[in-house]
């Protein structure tokens, strides 16, 4: 099911069109209402009338989350604070949360995309909404509580955490989609078992899954513990929150809202911009936002771009999974490593749990990995064979796959933390002076 | 294979007060344990025992998430005296059994070994024919 059909299924060169005109007319807007960016573009010996086509933009500066910290907390608004009625952030975890403001037209504006983003799961009025991403300065909570509202749907806003009450009441309510991050989906998964609650006593049959990166091998995972459909729902609070992006039923790409949020992959290095299907940082554009528009503002998170019909008839964008964060890259030893691909090599082996957790340490001058991991319950052996079997099998593949050698530490059942909400599955505890 | 007795098994992380943490969960159920051992290497341990009620114990120790199963083996009597062992491994080892683990304890007279054979029946069959006595389960789980 398609919720806006003439903007998501629009033909190709319409969109540029459209996109085109908001461009031009949100730089005249920045320019005169953001002193941030008039200050920039000038700096750049730039004027509005100089961005005419969608490759003008690759003229403007970028803007990173340094300069959202740089300008907290109102700094970036481009608007007097009468115009703005909601404020999120990020959780902060390196210091001063990020800051953004939405006026009532932005948060129509992004309902609108997570209206599209669960009608595209096939989610209708009749469907029962469970939210269990938190709510808050977070966008998760509220963003999906919107736009499941707006699509006619029952929501039961139970934010995160108490997992406990959450199953209790996903099976009294006849919850039909979970909203939550993968991880905690899987966390309540373990949880819906270990309560002894025969999950054919359960409606649910689709899930909204985003906030953290999360792996094809995860989303089997998920849809096979819970017996639902498992999509990505795509966003970061800069650009507006949940439902920047979505999936639609064909599972193969989250389509992007750039209608509304205009998409670039660069090099991370060289800030070069790369063209379709070239791995790279995900950049985007504001074309709509009226309360705090970002120009060419920098995610961080790598992936790809695909442009084209896609067989649900849309023809937004696709984007590929997120590979994963610029930031999240380990360098060990001169080699790229992304948590993602650990993931995903847990995943393929059928005796481990899905839940890991990396510690990176620099002995000696040399860094070294150490991986925790779970087996599950049926395949711990009481022979020490076939415990350092199952040790070695894992060891080897990472080997393979990463092309260096990890420390593999067998865990105890439920010895690694379960998250609720972001999974911390990396500490790094070398120290970079 | 009436004489096949369960043994309580558990995998543990080599972290303090783990083995307690056992140890306390059973005798909060009232089990015993009339064997035990531990076999271990540089980074976890599996404890091998024989308890009082080993599908409790079993039962007990998973709720609390201990990596706890119950493995098949056997047990046997011999008396306590020299060259008693070496005999009935010998008959084992013409037979092509393998043994992939046991343990062993002296009681007054007695000897009781508890076997892990590669193979369990064909295992039984040779001791039985070579009249070594075997252990009734029941028994053992209440030495």
């Amino acid at each position: 099911m398609i919720w806006n059909e003439s903007i998501e299924c629009m033909d190709g060169g319409a969109l540029r069109k459209i996109q085109t005109i908001r461009l031009r007319k949100m730089v005249e807007y920045v320019y005169h209402n953001t002193p941030f960016y008039r200050k920039k573009m000038q700096e750049l010996g730039l004027s509005p009338q100089d961005i005419e086509t969608l490759e003008d933009i690759h003229k403007l500066p970028f803007t990173t989350k340094t300069d959202l910290r740089d300008n907290y907390p109102f700094g970036l608004f481009a608007v007097p604070m009468s115009q703005i009625t909601r404020i999120h952030g990020s959780s902060g975890t390196t210091g001063k949360p990020t800051v953004v403001g939405y006026t009532r037209k932005d948060i129509n504006l992004w309902t609108e995309c997570l209206s599209r983003c669960f009608t595209a799961y096939g989610a209708t009025k009749d469907d029962i909404f469970q939210i269990a991403y938190g709510y808050g300065l977070f966008t998760g909570g509220l963003g999906a509580h919107y736009g499941a509202e707006n699509i006619g749907a029952s929501v039961i806003p139970l934010s995160s955490g108490n997992t406990e009450k959450q199953i209790h009441l996903m099976h009294d309510f006849g919850t039909t989609v979970l909203c939550c991050t993968p991880s905690y989906a899987l966390f309540m998964a373990d949880a819906i078992k270990d309560m002894g609650i025969d999950r054919d006593s359960l409606k649910l049959r689709a899930g909204a899954f985003g906030a953290e990166p999360w792996t094809e091998n995860m989303r089997r995972e998920i849809e096979e513990k819970l017996a639902i459909k498992a999509y990505d729902i795509y966003g970061l609070s800069e650009i507006s929150g949940p439902g920047v992006g979505f999936e639609c039923e064909c599972q193969n790409g989250t389509h992007l809202n750039e209608d509304h949020f205009y998409p670039e992959i660069i090099d991370p290095v060289t800030l070069e911009p790369l063209g379709e299907g070239q791995k790279g940082e995900l950049v985007f554009t504001h074309l709509t936002k009226e309360g705090m528009p970002l120009l060419r503002y920098r995610t961080k998170d790598l992936t790809s771009l695909h442009y084209g019909k896609c067989s649900c008839g849309r023809t937004l964008v696709k984007m590929d999974r997120i590979l994963g964060r610029s930031d999240d890259m380990l360098i060990i030893r001169g080699i790229n490593v992304f948590p993602t691909q650990i993931e995903s090599v847990i995943l393929d082996l059928p005796e481990f749990e899905p839940h890991y957790l990396l510690t990176v340490d620099r002995i000696n001058n040399t860094d070294r990995m150490e991986l925790k991991v779970e087996v599950k319950p049926e395949f711990y052996s009481d022979e020490i064979n076939k415990m350092l079997a199952l040790k070695k099998r894992i060891g080897d593949k990472l080997q393979n796959v990463l092309g260096l050698g990890v420390d593999i530490k067998l865990a105890e059942p439920r010895s690694i933390e379960r998250s609720t909400g972001k999974a911390k599955r990396v500490i790094d505890n070398r120290k970079f002076n | 294979m009436k004489m096949v007795a369960k043994q309580l098994s558990i995998f543990l992380e080599n972290r303090q007060g783990r083995l307690m943490e056992v140890t306390r969960v059973l005798a909060e159920e009232n089990i015993n344990f009339s064997a035990l051992c531990i076999a271990e290497n540089n980074e976890f341990g599996i404890l091998r025992g024989i308890v009082s009620d080993p599908q409790k114990a079993c039962d007990v120790l998973k709720k609390k998430n201990f990596a706890a199963s119950l493995t098949d083996v056997l047990g046997i009597s011999c008396p306590n005296k020299p060259g008693m062992l070496s005999l009935i491994l010998k008959k084992l080892a013409d037979s092509g059994i393998f043994i992939e683990y046991m343990y062993s304890f002296a009681l007054n007279h007695a000897t009781i070994t508890v076997i892990r054979p590669n193979d369990l029946k064909k295992c039984i069959e040779v001791l039985q024919r070579n009249e070594v006595e075997l252990i009734d389960p029941e028994s053992m789980y209440n030495l």
